[in-house]
């Protein structure tokens, strides 16, 4: 049958010559090569000492973004946890009080606003969702911890940016 | 025979015990940094400044894990498996002259436990009982593995030492005797042997490669072919006895082809720094020097085994049999003729 591609690769069998046989030549090319790695850098870094830097695509932990007053941007309008593909993100609307209005942006946010680090995939939908850019997800890797409940981040933990630029 | 000299020697035996342990011991470490560097990455470096404490760190692992004896093995050969390995392993450093005489006081003492006039036999005696080591291990494991693995040390052993011992004997053709301090001795300056027995010191050394179990021979102990090998079998501190013993073959093989064809602890320029040192510290220098060539010779080791892929049980025997032997023969023939031609003019 007529091969489908011009790509296939003939092997060569051909017996072995004798300097090929005596075999020490070769093993003395592969010594060579071998001790030439021996005075390379090394690739290894020392975690945690040392880290690599992320990519500029990098998606870490969220953080919910506050505007250039300080307020909240988040309205709870439920576009993040609809578009979650893994359902990570759940949430509690309540209305603004007047007493309230220099923490939140609009009259509608949220007090209860929990993701599931578990379920959750870092694909980064839910900041694309956002209308109000309340979302992001820039942080580090999420650390590590021993029970089930303790994944499940909080408002006021840890998905906050907490940085109240006055 | 006066007690100082029993306690002489005493002490010698102690001191090089003792030096072969903790060179067996940073032999693993330095595996491990030397296979790291060979590849790109760094070995163990977490244990103490550059990862020196983990040879310690290994052999507190070893005594504290469980020890597994399988229930349908024979308990009295599977103990006496490493022990035996261990054994073999460490009476082959008695031969060894890891110095000329030191001075001390009024008294010579000869840096060797024991001057026999048939050093290289006793060597070649006790590389021929390791093997019992391994195949015991096998047998005594009750798995089909282990046998298998036996079965190919132990023919693996056997085809190498016939090689091994043809290179010796065009080697004794050239030096005239058997003991190790009179070869050694012969070798003083440059005249190391290695000049003289080239295809010799080859021979030798590809069969050490073999006697020891070493890549690319390793055969019996890979992993990918028959799990652990003899050892699967074995926890602890047993297994730390076959893993040690290894290293100790490794140690003392490095030995006798640095004190055979290298000149041991002979050196170009030695008779200045003897002239001018004295009695007490010259004959040290040379046994410094002897273990830089063994240390070099325990890195050609390391080096070897991370550069050739392993031979194939076939491709062992058919190189051990068919290639070895016939250049073995041929080069005390050629060694023979040589000799005979020079004394007659």
């Amino acid at each position: 049958m007529e091969p489908l591609t011009n790509k296939k690769k003939v092997l060569e069998q051909k017996p072995l010559t004798l300097a090929e046989r005596m075999y020490l030549p070769a093993i003395t090319k592969g010594l060579g090569i071998t001790i030439s790695h021996f005075f390379k850098k090394e690739a290894t870094i020392r975690y945690p000492e040392q880290e690599r830097e992320f990519s500029t695509n990098w998606r870490g932990m969220h953080s919910l973004k506050r505007d250039e007053e300080g307020r909240e941007r988040c309205t709870a309008c439920g576009l993040c946890a609809l578009s979650c593909p893994a359902e990570a993100i759940t949430m509690i609307a309540a209305e603004r009080k007047p007493e309230e209005k220099n923490l939140y942006r609009e009259e509608k946010y949220a007090a209860v606003y929990e993701i599931n680090m578990l379920r959750c995939i870092f694909c980064g939908l839910c900041e694309e969702a956002c209308p109000k850019e309340a979302i992001y997800l820039d942080g580090p890797i999420v650390p590590s911890d021993y029970l089930r409940k303790d994944f499940i981040y909080g408002k006021d933990k840890l998905v906050e940016a907490p940085l109240e630029i006055k | 025979m006066e007690i100082a000299f029993v306690i002489e020697k005493f002490i010698l035996v102690a001191i090089i015990f003792g030096i072969s342990l903790v060179v067996a011991m940073y032999s693993t470490y330095a595996e491990r940094k030397v296979a790291a560097f060979l590849q790109d990455r760094l070995g163990p470096d977490r244990a103490g400044p550059f990862g020196m404490f983990q040879p310690l760190a290994d052999g507190l692992k070893m005594f504290m894990k469980e020890e597994i004896v399988p229930t349908n093995s024979n308990k009295w050969l599977f103990m006496v498996g490493p022990g035996l390995a261990m054994l073999t392993a460490c009476i082959g450093t008695a031969v060894i002259p890891w110095g000329s005489g030191i001075q001390i006081g009024d008294r010579l003492v000869e840096l060797q436990v024991t001057d026999i006039n048939v050093g290289i036999l006793y060597i070649f005696g006790v590389v021929s009982l390791g093997v019992y080591g391994v195949m015991i291990g096998g047998w005594a494991s009750n798995n089909k593995y282990s046998l298998l693995s036996a079965i190919r040390a132990a023919s693996q052993n056997i085809s190498y030492e016939i090689a091994m011992g043809l290179s010796i004997i065009a080697l004794l053709l050239v030096t005239g005797t058997m003991s190790l301090k009179e070869v050694v001795e012969q070798q003083h300056g440059w005249h190391w042997n290695v000049l003289y027995q080239p295809v010799g010191f080859i021979l030798f050394m590809v069969c050490a490669f073999a006697e020891t179990n070493r890549a690319p021979f390793d055969l019996p102990e890979c992993e990918t072919e028959l799990i652990g090998g003899y050892h699967t079998e074995y926890s602890s501190m047993k297994l730390g006895f076959y893993l040690f013993a290894e290293y100790i073959n490794m140690f003392v093989s490095s030995a006798v082809m640095a004190a055979l064809y290298f000149g041991g602890y002979n050196y170009p320029g030695m008779d200045w720094v003897l002239a001018h040192t004295g009695t007490t510290i010259g004959p040290l220098i040379g046994t410094v020097v002897f273990f830089a060539k063994i240390f070099a010779f325990i890195f050609f080791f390391m080096w070897v085994r991370w550069t050739i892929p392993r031979f194939r049980y076939d491709q062992l025997m058919h190189l051990g049999w068919k290639v070895l032997i016939p250049i073995a023969i041929i080069n005390v023939i050629v060694t023979g003729l040589v000799i005979a031609v020079i004394e007659k003019f």
